[in-house]
């Protein structure tokens, strides 16, 4: 069990665990003066007798002081966070030579389409698997996402993306896998009775075990 | 030199010799209606706590039966093992009644009915017929979500936020007449709100008493003020969206349906425009109410009182252009998730001030450390987590990977539990000499702080960490993913915790009730506060005042160098204090 | 109920349950009575159900020795159609009262599939859903003449549910297994049957009359016959569906 976030496995995930640990380091020394503070005050201001307190209204330059630093933080943060925003969701984020996977919910199983041998999603070679998502290590891929049904919300922690999949949009959400390995796939909104266990594995191949499985796969799936 | 005792005569009961039915039941008498939220909220915020046992229970020992669980039926239940239908169920209604009929009547339906015309100096309400509405359909409201527990089908089951399709579609979910009593009951409690804004705010605006000038008020005034607003222009959204779910599950239309031309997002939109300000309504009352305490138990004034009250209208007003960083993740534009930070980040900031004030007032003061002191000082401590946890939520790409796991859980539980709990803790002990005429006991309010204190952070500090971890939220079984399966202990480290702080409540209740009828005796003023309600005799008597005092000064002149006593009534004139100028209209 | 009603209905219920996971129910005989009786061929190339694939369900693919698949079409070796329900649509007499159930009818969840796969219910009888995988499984009836329902079972269990109205079929799938899929038929009358492994169906103990029958497959559809009957004669009505 590790305290701390899951491992990285994706290209977003520095990004967004350096932001997370700015963040920490922000609200953390906040944190420590608050409730250090809080303390200290709590023992050194008790009452005793004939002690009197501090008759005072405030003081006007240390109300422009503690509400200047939180503000220009907050900005500096919101220009940061902007950044990576744009780059992993915006609107032309998705890069062009993605590797498309469609993938459909419903409740309460991922279909995951396949492009098949020719690289397109849309033609003839396209098959369907349940529950299981394999890509290849070290290339940009792109979900197609849709719903039968209800929302639900496609989460691989490890590779730090998440995408609400909602009925009657089409929605495209990538990510680019950088270490060999499996993975679990999580529907994350509340979806129904089963959406505890609406739970797909993921298998990152390098390129050549994606390729074999690919070929396995396209002919299994013609039979 | 006037001192406080000298104003008892100020307060004479008005004879009184309404029937008991009039007097009690079908009240217009502020103080009783608040009382009347009072024990209902109560009521419902226990109600809310059984739902929230359950659901840990099946977290911490999962397909266990429940200790007790035979009493269940087995369509949510059997042989005691809790079913996924039935622990969705329990999310869903846990959140409803702890937000709708748990903490927000507990914070604006007693303290806005209670406190506003005794703070501000004046007899009744503006509306007191439609106070007493505001409260029957709060109270009807309650009633319909409770019966959807126990309809065929069972209760709502699409989280307190209640997506859809999930929820619009019977098909879909589940449940059936159980869904749609919530929309029901969702309408009722906009109603309920709405006639109660009304009040708060014409009788704030209308009927102060001379001399009470704005910058005079109370902050606990000035913030349920605020959330009157917030209120009157929020619940009428959610309303509206609740009008249009019903219509959608039993009138065929298809406002959220996308096959029909709908939209599924629209619900999102709608619902986060109210409940962003809704959460506000959820925190202000107690920002405002803790930061009277501190002063109290400081005895001295609030630092920085104008930046209070700018932090509060600041707050009121950028809760509501905030509202889409609950759907960073939605699908909805993500242009929109750039500016919706923008604004989030932002409104940190008044938030970030009034902590550095209410620490500003401790500092050099003379702390006193009663029960509702205590409990405001946790409140300052606990809110500090929960508003600093919400700005990793901020950072739109640090939001994508904690959105909808256990550490947006842990937020929530630190604003609302950590923050608005634990000054209601402190506010029920400190208005209940006013409102009942004696006090709770000391000691065991001491007892029930400490415990609460330390069992509330062994069971939701926790969440954070496997919130970090990528657990989900609403999972009936975690374990079914490998990755989770480590945490299993914490799970049950935390449904203990829950367990023993839930029980600790105990004290509270018994403490609460006991004390109504075994409590010592209240004196007037058993705090030593400046606010005009304590002016009057213990309990406040209908009517309040024969005649309204006269305001002299702010609310918070603890330790004035003119006076003799630490504290200064804001009605007590001294020497050197001029009449005020003129008495707003409706003052008598 | 009564303890002896209870007895009763349990020890029925075992008969039942027995029968039922002989893949059919032989629905309680009127003394006497005709039988229709036949069986349901089939022409043309037999479709190839699709593969199901188990691996996210490793409790229910050790199962199996070989990946099973889908019941969609079940042509039996010698040319015949299995998993046919075959019943009376019309012709009974108005006053015709069906004999009270004596126990449930069971579905069992096993190995991730349904059995039977294809089963009819009286109006009124209790179906009893069993989950004897232990893992979750959840029920999800699309009746639109009766109210369906959506329940969940996450661990070896019996639910029960009645059907109130009769209705030719009520669809059941389960949610989180995407390939389970069983069809139910709710009739105010116990004279139904669903074709066998070697294509036969019989119906008995039938009063006198003019019948039309039907007889329902998931993929092709229906056909119809009319059949008349006396005393305690045995008629014989065969049905062909035919490769799309």
């Amino acid at each position: 069990m590790h305290w701390w976030l899951p491992p990285k496995a994706s290209t977003f995930a520095g990004p967004i665990d350096g932001l997370f640990i700015a963040i920490l380091i922000i609200t953390g020394v906040a944190f420590v003066l608050v409730e250090a503070g809080l303390i200290w005050f709590t023992i050194r201001y008790r009452s005793r007798p004939g002690r009197k307190a501090f008759y005072t209204h405030g003081n006007t330059r240390a109300e422009v002081i503690w509400t200047a630093i939180p503000a220009v933080t907050m900005v500096a943060l919101g220009l940061i966070s902007n950044h990576y925003w744009v780059e992993i969701k915006g609107r032309n984020s998705v890069p062009a030579n993605a590797y498309p996977i469609g993938i459909h919910a419903k409740q309460f199983e991922w279909q995951i389409t396949y492009p098949g041998p020719d690289g397109q999603l849309g033609t003839a070679d396209d098959f369907t698997v349940r529950n299981q998502l394999h890509v290849p290590v070290g290339r940009p891929i792109v979900a197609h996402l849709s719903s039968e049904d209800v929302i639900h919300s496609f989460y691989v922690p490890q590779f730090r993306v998440r995408q609400d999949v909602v009925p009657g949009m089409e929605i495209k959400a990538w990510f680019q896998p950088t270490v060999p390995g499996t993975y679990e796939l999580g529907c994350s909104q509340l979806c129904g009775l089963g959406h505890y266990r609406m739970r797909a594995q993921v298998f990152v191949h390098t390129q050549a075990e994606f390729d074999a499985w690919m070929k396995q796969a396209a002919q299994e799936a013609t039979q | 030199m006037t001192t406080v005792a000298a104003t008892g005569h100020l307060a004479h009961a008005h004879h009184d010799d309404r029937p008991f039915i009039r007097k009690y039941i079908f009240s217009t008498d502020h103080k009783i209606i608040g009382i009347q939220f009072l024990f209902v909220s109560l009521f419902f915020l226990l109600v809310g706590g059984l739902l929230a046992m359950q659901m840990r229970w099946q977290l911490g020992f999962p397909g266990k039966p429940i200790p007790g669980g035979g009493i269940l039926p087995d369509t949510m239940a059997p042989g005691g093992v809790i079913l996924p239908e039935y622990y969705i169920q329990l999310v869903t209604m846990h959140g409803t009644f702890m937000v709708f009929f748990a903490i927000m009547p507990l914070l604006v339906g007693v303290y806005a009915n209670f406190l506003i015309p005794l703070k501000i100096g004046t007899h009744d309400m503006a509306f007191p017929r439609i106070n007493m509405w505001s409260f029957w359909s709060f109270f009807a409201a309650g009633l319909v979500m409770l019966a959807s527990l126990f309809v065929p089908d069972g209760a709502a089951r699409a989280g307190w936020t209640m997506y859809v399709p999930l929820s619009a579609r019977h098909d879909l979910s589940g449940a059936s007449l159980g869904q749609e009593l919530w929309s029901v009951s969702i309408i009722l409690v906009g109603l309920s709100s709405i006639l109660g804004s009304l009040n708060y705010i014409s009788t704030i605006i209308n009927n102060r008493a001379p001399g009470m000038t704005w910058f005079r008020l109370p902050l606990s005034v000035w913030s349920l003020f605020i959330t009157a607003i917030l209120g009157l222009l929020a619940l009428p959204v959610l309303s509206g969206a609740a009008i249009m779910l019903l219509f959608d599950q039993v009138l065929s239309t298809h406002f959220f349906d996308p096959a029909a031309g709908g939209q599924a997002l629209l619900w999102q939109h709608l619902f986060w425009f109210f409940g962003h300000p809704e959460v506000y309504i959820l925190i202000l009352p107690a920002m405002g109410m803790v930061s009277d305490i501190i002063a109290n138990g400081s005895r001295k004034p609030i630092f920085g009182y104008h930046s209070m009250v700018f932090a509060i209208v600041a707050i009121g007003f950028l809760g509501w252009i905030v509202w889409g960083h609950h759907m960073f993740v939605s699908g909805m534009n993500p242009t929109l998730g750039s500016s919706f930070m923008v604004s989030t980040l932002i409104i940190a900031v008044p938030s970030a001030v009034k902590v550095f004030n209410w620490m500003g007032t401790m500092w050099r003061g003379n702390l006193k450390f009663t029960v509702p002191m205590l409990n405001a000082t946790a409140f300052v401590a606990m809110f500090v987590i929960g508003g600093l946890s919400g700005i990793y939520m901020a950072a739109t790409p640090v939001d994508m990977f904690i959105h909808d796991t256990y550490f947006i859980v842990a937020h929530l539980h630190y604003v609302l539990f950590g923050g608005s709990l634990f000054a209601l803790f402190g506010a029920i002990v400190y208005w209940y000499p006013k409102m009942f005429g004696r006090m709770m006991s000391e000691r065991w309010g001491k007892v029930h702080f400490w415990l609460t204190f330390i069992f509330y952070n062994c069971t939701f500090f926790p969440m954070h960490i496997t919130g970090m971890a990528g657990e989900m939220r609403r999972l009936y079984d975690p374990n079914q993913y490998t990755f989770l399966q480590p945490y299993q202990p914490m799970r049950e480290f935390i449904s203990i915790s829950a367990f023993l702080l839930f029980a600790t409540q105990l004290i509270f209740f018994v403490n609460f009730w006991w004390s109504l009828f075994k409590g010592k005796k209240a004196d007037q003023n058993p705090w030593h506060d400046n606010g005009l309600e304590w002016s009057l005799p213990a309990p406040a008597p209908h009517g309040n005042w024969e005649k309204v005092p006269t305001v002299y000064r702010g609310p918070y002149e603890f330790s004035h160098p003119q006076a003799r006593e630490d504290y200064l009534p804001q009605y007590v004139k001294l020497p050197t204090d001029r009449e005020p100028a003129s008495a707003p209209a409706a003052a008598h | 109920m009564g303890k002896l009603g209870s007895v009763a209905a349990a020890a029925g219920g075992l008969g039942l349950v027995t029968l039922a996971l002989a893949g059919w129910t032989r629905p309680p005989a009127v003394q006497g009575g005709a039988t229709i009786s036949g069986k349901v061929k089939f022409t043309g190339k037999a479709p190839t159900n699709p593969v199901i694939d188990m691996n996210e369900e490793p409790k229910c693919k050790a199962k199996y020795t070989a990946p099973p698949r889908e019941q969609i079409v079940e042509v039996n070796p010698n040319g015949t159609l299995a998993d046919v329900f075959v019943y009376v649509k019309a012709g009974l007499p108005a006053t015709y009262k069906a004999p009270a159930p004596t126990g449930p009818v069971t579905l069992d969840q096993d190995g991730c599939r349904y059995h039977p796969h294809v089963f009819g219910i009286l109006v009124g009888q209790t179906l009893a859903i069993q989950n004897s995988d232990g893992i979750l499984h959840n029920i999800k009836a699309k009746g639109t003449k009766n109210r369906p329902f959506n329940i969940s079972q996450p661990t070896t269990m019996t639910s029960e549910r009645t059907f109130t109205a009769p209705e030719v079929m009520v669809p059941l799938e389960c949610n989180v297994h995407g390939w389970m899929h069983a069809w139910l038929g709710v009739l105010p009358h116990p004279f139904f049957s669903v074709s066998s492994t070697d294509g036969s169906y019989t119906i008995r103990g039938l009063p006198p009359g003019t019948y039309t029958i039907e007889a329902w497959h998931e993929k092709y559809g229906t056909q119809t016959a009319t059949v008349t009957v006396t005393g305690s004669e045995t008629k014989t009505a065969d049905f062909t569906f035919a490769a799309k």
